[in-house]
Formats: structure tokens, C-alpha cells, sequence
């Protein structure tokens, strides 16, 4: 066990040299980011070409990447065009984000878990296509509707939150966006659940617990959800990262300064200091809630064991 | 404290339910005191894409702050857009070439340095001077010795000008390359603000928290969150501020900004956002401004591309500009905070100014008929198809570019010959431009940096200028150009621009599709809110009640 | 990494025959605990006589088929993706109109006569685009779907079965991927294109969505592969490729298929996100997609725009999760 968690966080290196490379790459390859930077007139081409030096843009691109590497080293991120350190943008950005992430997940696990074992128990009755349809509308109508229209309703004509959030961003602030940013995971979260709980719901440990005369909650919190939640847990470990990094409507729409806005407007104007450091910390997320998932998996299901 | 905000925002949406007008102001919105002259004022803000230095900004948010913190030689007024002295007593020349500049007594800066001739040359040196990197260094190319420091290639060989010299604490005199009659109008721009010695001793200090000469002094600044300036009560010149300050506050979205103004959360917005345009007067009522700026947006043809260069394509060019019906388009997809193009300046001019409703005539009309007449005449579109490129991050520009094509597949009548090549970052936009890529016309915004004729003129159309991105040129047009830029006489020198101008709508190397208003909306609470020319707001008039 | 020297499962039953039947007949339902599980939809079951195993021979896919078309809510979600193909092929069927005919003077308005939608902000009719868009939008979604879940769960399954450092090469490969951010994948590899087909639009889409379900396939296969028929079966010395496809995939296969229907529907959306980043489809293609984005911002002004794109794509995801469903219940035995 304790082998299996270092051999994975050996492989953070290799995926991070990975992901920064490509994503450095693919910044790269969006082109020169410098022309941009003097909105409607034309660059001046001596003050262009000395920004261009300064960012080692005149350079190949495998000295710029070498060259940005050293500088992660010495902690170095880099700057954004507006003169922000990378480093400052991220420590502002993702605690931010953070929050909002856990709201969303603790109200896809609670909201989407407890749907889900309703009308997984429940098929085919009317709360189970009630819910179908609210699936419906959640994947069809854009999140920007979703959450413009809850701002609406909530902050502004009943004024139960306020409609946007302040730059400190605590929890309490949270809630309305961080339920817009889980409506469409919460689909998918109840949906899983529905269907493992409907399928493990005729094997036989049930039968044999529900035949031991054991209270159905029991039955169903212990037995029967448990061996649900694989799938369901490893969605939500998916989900994490592309909460963090994908949040930029919900973001947008409360006035959240957080990674998702700092990412698109770096990809934006082809910052790749903003866009590789914001990536390369979102891809460790990734990487080590998929480690917890894979851990979460031996102590759901007892007999998958980890060497 | 939560529990009356509470019934008052109910209160509020009572009144939104049985009115239809939206709750604004007398709430405890922007954190502000009490009202009167120590009110202050919470107003929407963007994250400047530069640095806050005055010679490097030239986007509108960045500008925000410049115009409450620095006051230069002069100031547009807001209302007619002519330039006042400010600082400056007297700009002296005898041959529209050597100016001599006085300053006024008793102007410091608000860390108590007094302003003097240095502050300028200082500041203009630091903004020409390559190693800086800024972007308005090309305002100084017109100073003799502006190349020694802002050379094409390689190191500089001075650090300052020859052309600025220091006289006395009160006076300095500036020799241009060549004669510039109205070069003292173009002195309003931020990009000549003086600056405090504190800026070149301690330069990250002084970003942290700029110093200038103007009414308000920054309290604070979070940058990404927003800017807190106050008041300058030591403040000598004459536009004081009638507020107590003015809370900036970040929105990363317009929308989200105005959400914020019709509940009560914020007093000024500066942008209204396009979806909402067509509730805002229902919303705010007489608390909407919609008012010309000095903003064009123009089609522009690459006359590079033979295709659409070659003699007699003019008839094509000005056929699809007959088939552009812009009166719908302003109406329908801007809500009229665009008007329709009628010559290559902007309203906000003024007649006095060289604006003149009648230049472009039928040619900026809306006739599907003549269109498609002198369309054929002309030898039809070229391989009988048009593609319009802009980049869609920003703006509504997806929208109107597919209303345009529309319009021109309608007049036409055959198919879909106009289509639409949206482009993802304003940077791949810009770096198609200006690698001269693109095949078929596209969009060119301009916003003048002072408001002069000759602004939105030269830059844009005269040979080899910087902005001339179809590669325009036309000898007659350069020759009344230089002719009016040596004319001292300011009316005369305006009705050459327009004969040049003229030019321009026989040869329609571009299409002028409508002028960008300025638009904002802000809360009961404030009141003498107005834009000036650059859709800025005018913050020291602001009055808090 | 799973352990694969587990200790062998009993061989009880024939491991290498269909999948164990346990006892569970039809008429099982009412079961102690009434944890009752119907058809779905409220749709009964066809009642009497066993429907179970009569011809040998029959494999556990072909079982399924047999299944499937009993099943109701399977023939309905058929007929419903078979109106909506038709629509896609054939739009001119029910709508007489040209979908890039508009008209900017009816900009937003709402019905009238011969135009029962109403029109969107260009002024074009609503009706006439939600047919035709059917096409881009179904191509769009359902093949990314299918390319994105054959590519995941082939990728995932196999990981997730043979563990070890093939496991590892693929997840990591998978972080990454899930690392790239839409918009500048969208920007760095679509703006490059020029086509104006779906394709590209398509395998960028697979491109991005194959990490996510090859993470639930995985962890489904994990699983599965726990169970005590499949270590039977190890034991009797089936082979690898036998074991997955007869034992191990239709018990992992059930996440896989409700990630898939409902992704179906996200993807179908995300095309518009491209689009509004000036690299999805582009003119004169219609697209539910684009009509729902532009519709969103103007929910205030004209909530009719978004109401049929989104109705039409919310169907869509319907027959999608019905078929699904139908097809998960074919494959389980202890549903039947």
C-alpha cells in the first residue's frame, strides 16, 4: 500500500514534464501573443520586438521551454501581461476555486447520491421520471441560463444571497454558485448511482441481509450503497479537475476571480506563463485525486487490494 | 445589519413586481459613507492589460484611473471634446514646428513634489525610450530625437530627447521633425501626463500604488480585485471632485456588473452589456446614457489582394456597402447604441470638429437594387463570394458580422455568397492582419486617442501609415493630408482632412459601418453622471445624494 | 495494483457458459424488501412464461437481443432515434424553409403564422433551424459519443484489466489530457482546420471525452473482475480475451453506457462552446449547439429562441438514455 502511493507520486515527474511541455506547445503554437498587446493601433515594432526579447519569444521554442523550466526551479512562474506574477495570480486564484470545488462536489455527493438511490430503489415510478426529465432540462439548458436565472431569481428579486460574490469568497457566498457549477455533474452522479443501485439491488448479499432481517436503511446504506459507489466515485474524481479548471460561466456569472478566468483570459492573449502554470497545478489535482480514487476503491470494495 | 438589508431588498422586489423599475439606489452599496460630498461612488472596472504607467496604457480601463489620477498640459473638455489648457499657461510656436510650453503655478502632485517643466520631459523621455517598452512610445516620434532613443533596431544611443529642452522650472520648449499645426490638440492624450521623481526611484513602489497630480489619490490597490481612490483634498485645479472617492471595483463580466447595478450592489456601469440593452431603459429608466464616442468600426478590404484592389473593384466595394443595411443592424442587434456610419470620423467631433453626415452619401445607403447593380457592374464579387473575418472574443462581433452577411446574401439574392471567418483570440486576429493573410474584407476598429480629424485619417489610409491594414494609398489622398497637417488655420486645415476624406468615399477602401456610443447606467443614489468622448466617465462631477 | 494471485473462486457453476444465472425468475419482483425493479418507465414487463435460457446454445449478446426487443421502452427509444436520423437525412420532410433565410426586421419575434417558433435575433425561423440543425447536432453527438466510449472503454478496460504498468502509462497519459483546458485545445487544434465538415469538430471531441469514460471503464472493470465467476473461470484457465469479453465487460459495461447518454448531450453542447470560440462548426452549417448559445444570452429577451433547440436536444438525450437503459437491462441476467 504504502509502495503503491510513493510509486504513484513517482510518476507525478514524468506527467508533469509532460504537461508542461505540451501545454507550453500548445500555447506556442496559438502564436506570437505581443501584436495583441497594443489593442487597435499598430505595434510599434522596436517596443515589440524588445517585449518579444524580454519573454524569450525570439528564441526557439525549445529554448523558451528550457528557459521557463529554470525558472520554475527557482520558484519562478513567471508574469502575466498586466505585470502580475504568476505566482500571486495563482495564490489569489486557487484557494478561491477551491472552495468552490468543494461546494459543488459536497452537493453532487449529497444532492446526486441521495437522487440516485431514490429512484435507483424506485424505478419506473413517478419520482424516478420526474428526475429524468429535471436530467433533461440540466443537460440542455447552458449552464449561463441556469445560473444567470438563479442570480436572478435569488439575488435579485427576492435579494435571499447577494448576487455576486465578493473578493474574498467565503463558503456561505458559495452555495448558489457552487449548485449552478454541479448541475450537470449532479446528472451524471444520480444517474450512476440510479443504475448501480438498481442493478446490485437483486444480488444476493442484499437478499441474504434483507433475509437476516436487518432495518432497510441499514441494508441499503451499508450493503447496497457501498457497492454502488465505485463508479459514482471515480466520476467525481474526474469531475474535480474539470470542476477547477472549467468552471469560466459559472465564474463569469457571479464575479468569481478564479481559475477558470485566469485561464481562459491567459489563453486568451497566449500568456504561457499564466496558462502552463495554472495547467501544470491542475493536472497534479488530477493526478492525485485519481490516486484517492484508486485508494477509495480498496476500501469499497475490500477485495481489491493494492501492492 | 443582514436582517434589514433583508426586508429592504424585499421591500425592493415588491416594487419590482408592481412597478416594473428596478431598486437601485439608497441601499449600502460601494461600502461609501453617508451621501453628500463625502459620498463615494462604487463603479464597475476591468483588470488593465498593462501596467498602470501613463505612456503604456491605451485601453479604456487602464485610462479610468489615469483620468482620475493625472491631469497633463491639457484636458479634452468632456462635453465638447475641445482641448483646454490644464497645466500648461501658454504652447507658444511661430512656425508649427518649435513650441515653446509655460506652465501654470501652485500644480504639484499629491505626495506635495511640485509639477514642473522636468516632470514632463522626464515623463516623455521614460515613455520614448524603447528599453521601457511602452506602448504609446510612437506619440513621441514626431520630437526631434526621438530615434536616438527609439531606435528600429538595436540599442539606444541617448536616454533623452534633443528635442526637449528644459528652459526654467516653469518652461521647456519642444522642436518637432516637422511641422504640426495642431500638435498642441494632441496634448490632451494621457500618454503626456507629467510624472512624480517617486516613479523613477522607486518604480515597483510606485505601481503598487500610483502617484499622480490629479483630484483623486489611490488608497488601495488589489490588483485583479479592484482600487479604492479618495478624494485629494490638496488638489489645486479647478475640476475638483464633487464626490468623496470612487470604489473600482473588478467584473469579469459586464453582465454580472450590471446584475449588480439593478440590485442595488453597485452605482456605475460603463458597459452595458449587449443582452440586457433591451431592458435597460425599463431597468434604470433616465439612469441610461447612451452617447457617441470616438469610436468607428469600419470593413476593411485588403487592397493588397488584387482580387479586391484592381481598377474597378471600387463599384464592387461600394455595392456591398449598399447592401449593408445598417439602420436594421443598429436596431436590432445594437439597440441603438450604434449609429449608422455616414463618413470615416465619429459624431462626437462635432461639425466644428470635421464630422460631416453627408460624405459617404448614397454609397453609405442601404439600396439592395443599386447594390447589386453595381455589384455586376463592377465584375461581380470576386470567385462570387465574400468572407468577413473578425475576431469573436470580445464584443458582439459574431452577431453583427452574421446580420451583414445576411443583409448582403438578401440584396444580392444568390445563395449564400457571404459568410463569416470568426477568429478565436484578438492576437491570431491581429497577427492574420497584420501579416496581410487575409483575403476578404475585415473589421477595423478605431478609437481616436484625441479628438481630431486627422486622427482618423492618417493613421488609417495614408501609404505605409502603421494602422493601414488594407495597404490603402493614393497619392491625392497623402498630398491634401500633408497639405492640412501644415496648415495653421484649423478650419481650413479641417476642410482639406474632408477633401481628403472625400477620396475615401469614391474609393471605399473602407466601409464605415456605424460609430460605437458609449453607454452606462447607474444607480439613484449618484447623479451628473456623464461620458466623455473616450466612454469614459467623467468621475470628479459625479454627485452623491 | 490488483492483486492477480487471488485465491481461486469455487467452480460451481460452468464458467465458461453464459453468465451465472442466479435464481432470480421474472416473477421475482415483490421480493422481500420490495425493492421492486419494473422495466423502467412504469412499462410492465411482458408477464408468463419463462423467458429465460431455452435454446442452449444461445450467447450471452445474442441473449440480449432477444431481450432487447421484447422490451418497450427499447422499441420506443428505436422509433424515436429512428424519427430523429430520418430528420437529420431528409429535413425538407417537415420544414419547406431555408434555414439561412432571414430576415432582421423579425428579429425575436415570437410566432405567427407559418412560423410556429417564432424567429431568433438574425431573424431566421426558429422551427426551420431546429429541423435542420438536427443533422450537425446528431452527427456531432452521437458519433463522438460512440468514438469517445469505444476508444475510453477499450483503452480503460484493458488497463483495468491487466493493471500493472500499462495501467499506469495509460492513466497518467489520461491526467494529462484531462489537463488540457477546452478552449486552447479547441483553439491550438481546430483553428488550424479549415474544413467545414463535422469531422474535426468530432475527433477533437473524442479527442477530449476518451479520459473520462476510460476512467469509469476502468474502475468498472476493476470491479468486476473481483467477482467470483470471473476468478473461476481464471482458474479453469479461460483465456484472457474470452474472460473480458464474456464475463468482465457486460458487468462493467453499465457506468460506461449511462456516461456515454448522458455525455451524448454535453457534447452536443460543447460543439456550441466551440463555435462561440470561432472554431466549432462553422456557416452555413446549422446546429442545435449554436442556436442554444446564441439563445442563452437572450433568455430575458426572447426565451422562445431557447426553448425549441433545447427541447430538440433534450429528446435526443432521451431516446439516448431510454436505449441505454433498455440495453444495460438486456445485459444484466438479474434483472430478467
Amino acid at each position: 500500500m504504502g509502495r503503491y502511493v510513493i510509486r504513484r507520486l513517482l510518476q507525478m515527474i514524468p506527467v508533469f514534464i509532460g504537461s508542461t511541455f505540451l501545454i507550453f506547445f500548445m500555447v506556442y503554437a496559438l502564436g506570437d501573443p505581443v501584436a495583441a498587446l497594443f489593442g487597435d493601433k499598430a505595434p510599434d515594432p522596436a517596443t515589440a520586438a524588445r517585449i518579444r526579447k524580454d519573454l524569450y519569444l525570439d528564441q526557439p521554442l525549445w529554448k523558451q521551454y528550457l528557459h521557463y523550466m529554470g525558472q520554475i526551479f527557482q520558484g519562478d512562474f513567471g508574469t502575466a501581461f498586466n505585470g502580475q506574477s504568476v505566482t500571486d495570480l495563482m495564490a489569489s486564484a486557487f484557494p478561491v476555486t477551491l472552495r468552490l470545488t468543494i461546494v459543488a462536489i459536497f452537493f453532487e455527493i449529497v444532492i446526486g447520491i441521495t437522487l440516485g438511490v431514490i429512484t435507483g430503489l424506485r424505478r419506473g415510478k413517478s419520482i424516478d421520471t420526474s428526475v429524468l426529465v429535471l436530467t433533461l432540462v440540466v443537460i440542455s439548458v447552458p449552464t449561463f441560463v441556469t445560473g444567470y436565472l438563479l442570480q436572478y431569481v435569488f439575488g435579485v428579486k427576492w435579494g435571499w444571497v447577494r448576487p455576486t460574490v465578493s473578493p474574498d469568497a467565503p463558503f456561505n457566498e458559495l452555495i448558489l454558485p457552487g449548485i449552478v457549477l454541479a448541475l450537470v455533474s449532479l446528472a451524471y452522479v444520480t444517474r450512476l448511482s440510479r443504475t448501480s443501485i438498481a442493478e446490485n439491488a437483486k444480488a444476493d448479499y442484499v437478499r441474504t441481509a434483507t433475509a437476516k432481517g436487518l432495518p432497510r436503511h441499514r441494508v441499503v446504506t451499508r450493503h447496497l450503497l457501498r457497492n454502488s459507489l465505485i463508479p459514482v466515485v471515480t466520476f467525481i474524481g474526474t469531475d474535480i479537475g474539470a470542476l477547477m479548471g472549467g468552471a469560466i460561466v459559472t465564474e463569469r456569472i457571479f464575479n468569481i476571480h478564479g481559475v477558470g478566468y485566469q485561464l481562459y483570459q491567459g489563453i486568451l492573449r497566449n500568456n504561457s506563463p499564466t496558462v502552463v502554470g495554472f495547467v501544470t497545478i491542475l493536472v497534479i489535482v488530477f493526478l492525485l485525486a485519481n490516486l484517492l480514487v484508486d485508494l477509495l476503491y480498496a476500501v469499497l470494495d475490500p477485495r481489491i487490494r493494492y501492492a | 445589519m443582514r436582517g434589514a438589508t433583508h426586508a429592504k431588498w424585499a421591500a425592493c422586489a415588491v416594487a419590482v413586481a408592481l412597478t416594473a423599475t428596478a431598486c437601485g439606489g439608497g441601499s449600502d452599496s460601494g461600502g461609501g459613507g453617508g451621501g453628500g460630498a463625502g459620498g463615494i461612488v462604487s463603479s464597475s472596472w476591468g483588470d488593465p492589460q498593462n501596467p498602470l504607467e501613463p505612456a503604456n496604457t491605451n485601453e479604456v480601463q487602464g485610462g479610468k484611473v489615469l483620468d482620475m489620477l493625472f491631469r497633463g498640459l491639457k484636458r479634452y473638455d468632456p462635453k465638447t471634446g475641445e482641448a483646454v489648457n490644464m497645466l500648461a499657461e501658454k504652447i507658444d510656436t511661430t512656425d508649427s514646428q518649435n513650441f515653446t510650453i509655460t506652465l501654470k503655478d501652485g500644480w504639484k502632485f499629491s505626495n506635495d513634489e511640485p509639477v514642473t517643466a522636468q516632470s514632463f520631459v522626464d515623463a516623455w523621455n521614460y515613455g520614448a525610450d524603447v528599453r521601457n517598452k511602452q506602448n504609446n512610445s510612437p506619440f513621441f516620434s514626431d520630437i526631434v530625437g526621438y530615434e536616438d532613443v527609439h531606435p528600429a533596431t538595436g540599442e539606444p544611443k541617448a536616454k533623452t530627447m534633443s528635442g526637449l529642452v528644459v528652459k526654467d522650472p516653469k518652461t521647456f520648449t519642444v522642436a518637432l521633425k516637422h511641422k504640426f499645426s495642431t500638435w498642441p490638440e494632441t496634448l490632451g492624450y494621457q500618454a503626456f501626463s507629467p510624472l512624480p521623481k517617486a516613479f523613477f526611484t522607486d518604480h515597483a513602489g510606485w505601481l503598487d500604488k500610483p502617484v499622480g497630480n490629479g483630484p483623486y489619490t489611490v488608497d488601495s490597490y488589489t490588483k485583479g480585485t479592484g482600487m479604492k481612490l479618495r478624494k485629494w483634498d490638496g488638489y489645486t485645479g479647478a475640476d475638483k471632485a464633487l464626490n468623496g472617492g470612487v470604489d473600482l471595483k473588478v467584473y469579469t463580466d459586464s453582465n454580472t456588473a450590471y446584475t449588480d447595478l439593478i440590485s442595488g450592489n453597485l452605482d456605475l456601469v460603463d458597459d452595458i452589456p449587449a443582452q440586457q440593452l433591451k431592458n435597460v431603459k425599463n431597468d434604470l429608466g433616465d439612469r441610461y446614457i447612451n452617447q457617441p464616442a470616438l469610436i468607428i468600426q469600419t470593413l476593411t478590404f485588403p487592397l493588397y489582394d488584387p482580387q479586391w484592389g484592381k481598377e474597378g473593384m471600387e463599384k464592387v466595394r461600394r455595392g456591398i456597402s449598399m447592401a449593408i443595411n445598417r439602420d436594421e443592424i443598429t436596431q436590432q442587434i445594437f439597440r441603438e447604441t450604434r449609429t449608422p456610419g455616414k463618413d470615416w470620423t465619429s459624431p462626437a467631433l462635432g461639425a466644428k470638429g470635421g464630422f460631416n453626415a453627408t460624405l459617404c452619401g448614397d454609397a453609405c445607403k442601404y439600396d439592395p437594387a443599386a447594390a447589386k447593380k453595381l455589384i455586376q457592374e463592377g465584375g461581380g464579387l470576386p470567385g462570387g463570394k465574400v468572407t468577413l473575418t473578425s475576431n469573436v472574443d470580445t464584443g458582439s462581433h459574431r452577431e453583427w458580422m452574421d446580420a451583414v452577411c445576411n443583409s448582403i446574401n438578401n440584396a444580392i439574392g444568390e445563395g449564400p455568397v457571404c459568410t463569416v471567418n470568426p477568429i478565436g483570440t484578438f492576437a491570431d486576429f491581429r497577427n492574420q492582419q497584420s501579416a496581410y493573410k487575409l483575403t476578404g474584407p475585415f473589421r477595423s476598429g478605431w478609437q481616436a486617442d484625441y479628438p481630431l480629424i486627422q486622427n482618423f485619417l492618417q493613421p488609417l489610409y495614408y501609404t505605409g501609415a502603421s494602422s493601414n491594414y488594407g495597404k490603402f494609398s493614393n497619392p491625392d489622398f497623402d498630398k491634401l493630408v500633408d497639405e492640412a497637417n501644415q496648415e495653421s488655420d484649423a478650419p481650413k486645415a479641417i476642410a482639406k482632412f474632408q477633401d481628403a476624406e472625400k477620396i475615401l468615399a469614391e474609393q471605399m477602401p473602407s466601409i464605415p459601418l456605424w460609430y460605437q456610443n458609449g453607454s452606462a447606467g447607474h444607480s439613484e443614489r449618484i447623479s451628473d453622471v456623464a461620458l466623455n468622448q473616450f466612454s469614459v466617465p467623467v468621475y470628479n462631477q459625479i454627485t452623491v445624494s | 495494483m490488483p492483486d492477480p494471485e487471488r485465491p481461486e473462486g469455487p467452480a460451481m457453476y460452468d464458467p465458461v457458459g453464459p453468465r451465472p444465472r442466479e435464481a432470480v425468475s421474472p416473477t421475482g419482483q415483490g421480493g422481500p424488501m420490495d425493492l421492486a425493479v419494473e422495466g423502467g418507465e412504469s412499462l410492465e414487463r411482458p408477464p408468463g412464461p419463462d423467458t429465460g435460457p431455452r435454446e442452449k446454445a444461445r450467447s450471452l449478446w445474442s441473449d440480449a437481443w432477444h431481450q432487447l426487443r421484447r422490451n418497450p421502452v427499447f422499441v420506443i427509444s428505436s422509433l424515436m432515434i429512428l424519427f430523429l436520423v430520418v430528420i437529420a437525412i431528409w429535413p425538407q420532410l417537415i420544414a419547406s424553409g431555408d434555414p439561412l433565410y432571414c430576415q432582421l426586421s423579425k428579429s425575436q419575434q415570437g410566432p405567427e403564422p407559418g412560423h410556429p417558433f417564432g424567429y431568433d435575433t438574425q431573424g431566421c425561423d426558429v422551427y426551420t433551424r431546429t429541423v435542420y440543425g438536427a443533422r450537425a447536432s446528431i452527427t456531432v453527438g452521437v458519433c463522438a459519443t460512440l468514438g469517445a466510449a469505444l476508444l475510453g472503454s477499450a483503452l480503460g478496460g484493458l488497463a483495468g484489466f491487466f493493471g500493472s504498468w500499462g495501467d499506469a502509462v495509460l492513466s497518467r497519459v489520461a491526467d494529462v489530457f484531462f489537463g488540457i483546458p477546452v478552449v486552447l485545445g479547441g483553439l491550438v487544434f481546430l483553428s488550424v482546420v479549415t474544413s467545414t465538415t463535422v469531422w474535426p469538430v468530432v475527433g477533437f471531441i473524442v479527442l477530449l471525452g476518451w479520459p473520462q469514460i476510460a476512467r469509469i471503464a476502468r474502475g468498472s472493470v476493476i470491479t468486476a473482475k473481483q467477482n467470483d465467476y470471473v476468478q473461476a473461470a481464471r482458474a479453469l484457465g479461460a483465456g484472457n480475451g474470452r474472460m473480458l469479453l464474456r464475463h468482465v465487460a457486460p458487468n462493467a459495461v453499465a457506468p460506461v453506457i449511462v456516461v456515454a447518454t448522458i455525455a451524448l448531450g454535453t457534447y452536443i453542447a460543447l460543439e456550441a462552446t466551440l463555435s462561440f470560440l470561432g472554431v466549432g462548426l462553422r456557416p452555413p452549417t446549422v446546429s442545435w449547439g449554436i442556436d442554444i448559445s446564441n439563445a442563452a444570452p437572450q433568455i430575458r429577451n426572447a426565451p422562445h429562441m431557447l426553448l425549441w433547440p433545447a427541447g430538440a436536444l433534450s429528446l435526443t438525450v432521451l431516446a439516448f438514455i431510454m436505449l441505454g437503459d433498455a440495453v444495460r437491462d438486456a445485459l444484466d441476467p438479474k434483472l430478467r
